[in-house]
């Protein structure tokens, strides 16, 4: 079961390609106000993690993130719900 | 900062399509002349975005039944059914409903949107799981958010997506519920409901059913989707509305299901709304009957689908991947869109402006919706306004 930085890591591997190429994308970066990501990104963003760690992320969790960190150990709790 | 700071964007959106010379949502019909005419700045206009799919609107057994019953019943009946009563047509639109959908019990509700939102927050709760296609209506996402059960998206018809959710889910697909559409509103291609309803099944979750935009439309006898895929009995929920093929206002629930009744009871959305008014209640039951009467009316608006389909086929537009009343016309540029919805207007064609981020795939469109009511000689008019306004010479 993947821990939090490599979690963290393939987040960022996901939002790079489709965050404005001149923008960092780290821990802390604010999906909206950093990388102005609006709800169809958003909604692409999740479709492509739930691919990639096998999982289905719920909509309720979505007031609750701001920053990739806050979306990473969103991720991590689905993640560690999902193992058997 | 004001409590008004948050809708600024709106402001700013609005001020955009104002200086653009673009009221697509201010659009005021000054005379309605018929199911698919109205004057719209002092023209005269084809109506081809108000999803009057059979055209009833004006039939003389709704109107006149509508004023039998303003006469007879009053204006309104100033609050809901489980305080004020029920009135006769109440409970005459309920079971000649129920008929219709062969189920045992069907619930009537003040609008469409009232019937998601108070079917879903009632049927589901902390613990249970919603399971939506991801192109849902947003009365749907709002009964979800309202409801507190686990909201999860599937990909827009992918069967094959919606399975692998259902198996991560494992035992908690015994609570949940799958929702789709018969007909999606915005390019108009269908369910593939067989598909649906067999996983639905293998998983043991349940199935609801928006028929909103394919009652009157799909299925041999107007059923909709679940009847025309032959899986109505795999269908939990059909939910629906009285505005669109009925000429109407309203919506319903209908359900094999002997709970159903009881959830009348618990849902605040039917308890704390004030029921339909006489006149809609009686237009809506002689809709319901000419529905059922006249299967003409769905060849009819079939046969005006598929010509307006194939005439903007031929005009090299991309549409919806299937010929249906819906048509949405794709553009590649929200200011294509802008000028060629204007240039529809001038030439006396309205239909719907459809513009980021309202649309699924952040596309704009232009939407039209195709009635019964339509000649085929309106039709060619709508395809003719669509060669003239073409993005090329409304650019240019």
């Amino acid at each position: 079961m993947p821990g939090y930085d490599e979690i963290l890591q393939q987040v960022v591997e996901l939002i790079k390609p489709i965050a404005p190429p001149e923008r960092p994308v780290e821990a802390d970066t604010d999906l909206v106000a950093d990388l102005e990501f609006d709800s169809l990104k958003v909604m692409n963003l999740i479709e492509q993690v739930e691919d990639r760690f096998d999982i289905s992320v719920p909509l309720n969790i979505l007031p609750d993130i701001r920053t990739v960190k806050d979306f990473t150990v969103q991720l991590q709790g689905l993640i560690e719900r999902a193992s058997p | 900062m004001t409590l008004f700071d948050k809708f600024q964007p709106i402001a700013e959106a609005r001020r955009a399509l104002a200086e653009s010379g673009v009221e697509s949502i201010n659009v005021v019909m000054e005379q309605v002349l018929s199911p698919t005419e109205a004057m719209i700045n002092g023209r005269r206009t084809i109506l081809a975005g108000t999803n009057n799919y059979l055209g009833l609107t004006f039939h003389p057994d709704c109107v006149e039944s509508a004023c039998r019953a303003l006469r007879s019943e009053g204006t309104g009946t100033t609050g809901s059914r489980a305080a004020n009563g029920n009135y006769n047509g109440h409970m005459a639109l309920e079971r000649e409903l129920a008929d219709f959908f062969k189920v045992r019990s069907v619930i009537v509700f003040s609008t469409g949107y009232v019937a998601n939102l108070g079917m879903i927050s009632t049927l589901t709760g902390p613990g249970d799981v919603l399971l939506i296609d991801a192109d849902s209506h947003a009365s749907i996402y709002d009964g979800c958010r309202l409801s507190g059960a686990e909201i999860i998206r599937f990909r827009h018809n992918d069967p094959d997506d919606l399975n692998k959710r259902l198996r991560r889910l494992g035992e908690r697909a015994s609570r949940t519920v799958i929702i789709v559409e018969g007909i999606y509103s915005m390019f108009g291609d269908r369910a593939p409901l067989a598909e649906i309803a067999d996983i639905k099944r293998r998983h043991g979750a349940y199935l609801l059913v928006d028929e909103a935009h394919s009652l009157g439309v799909l299925g041999e006898h107007g059923r909709g989707r679940a009847e025309e895929a032959g899986v109505e009995s795999e269908v939990d929920f059909i939910i629906g509305t009285f505005s669109k093929s009925l000429g109407a206002i309203g919506g319903y629930c209908a359900s094999n299901h002997p709970e159903l009744d009881l959830l009348r009871y618990a849902n605040r959305a039917y308890v704390f709304t004030a029921s339909p008014s006489p006149s809609v209640i009686a237009s809506t039951r002689s809709a319901l009957a000419l529905l059922r009467a006249h299967p003409e009316l769905r060849r009819h608006l079939w046969e005006q689908s598929r010509r307006l389909y194939a005439r903007l086929a031929d005009l090299g537009f991309q549409l919806g991947p299937e010929p249906s009343p819906i048509i949405a016309v794709r553009l590649p540029a929200r200011e294509q869109a802008l000028a060629m919805w204007c240039g529809l207007l001038e030439r006396g064609v309205y239909v719907n402006l459809v513009l980021p981020p309202a649309s699924p795939d952040g596309g704009s469109l232009l939407r039209c919706s195709v009635s019964a009511g339509h000649t085929p000689e309106q039709i060619d008019l709508i395809a003719q306004a669509f060669t003239d306004a073409h993005p090329t010479r409304a650019l240019g």
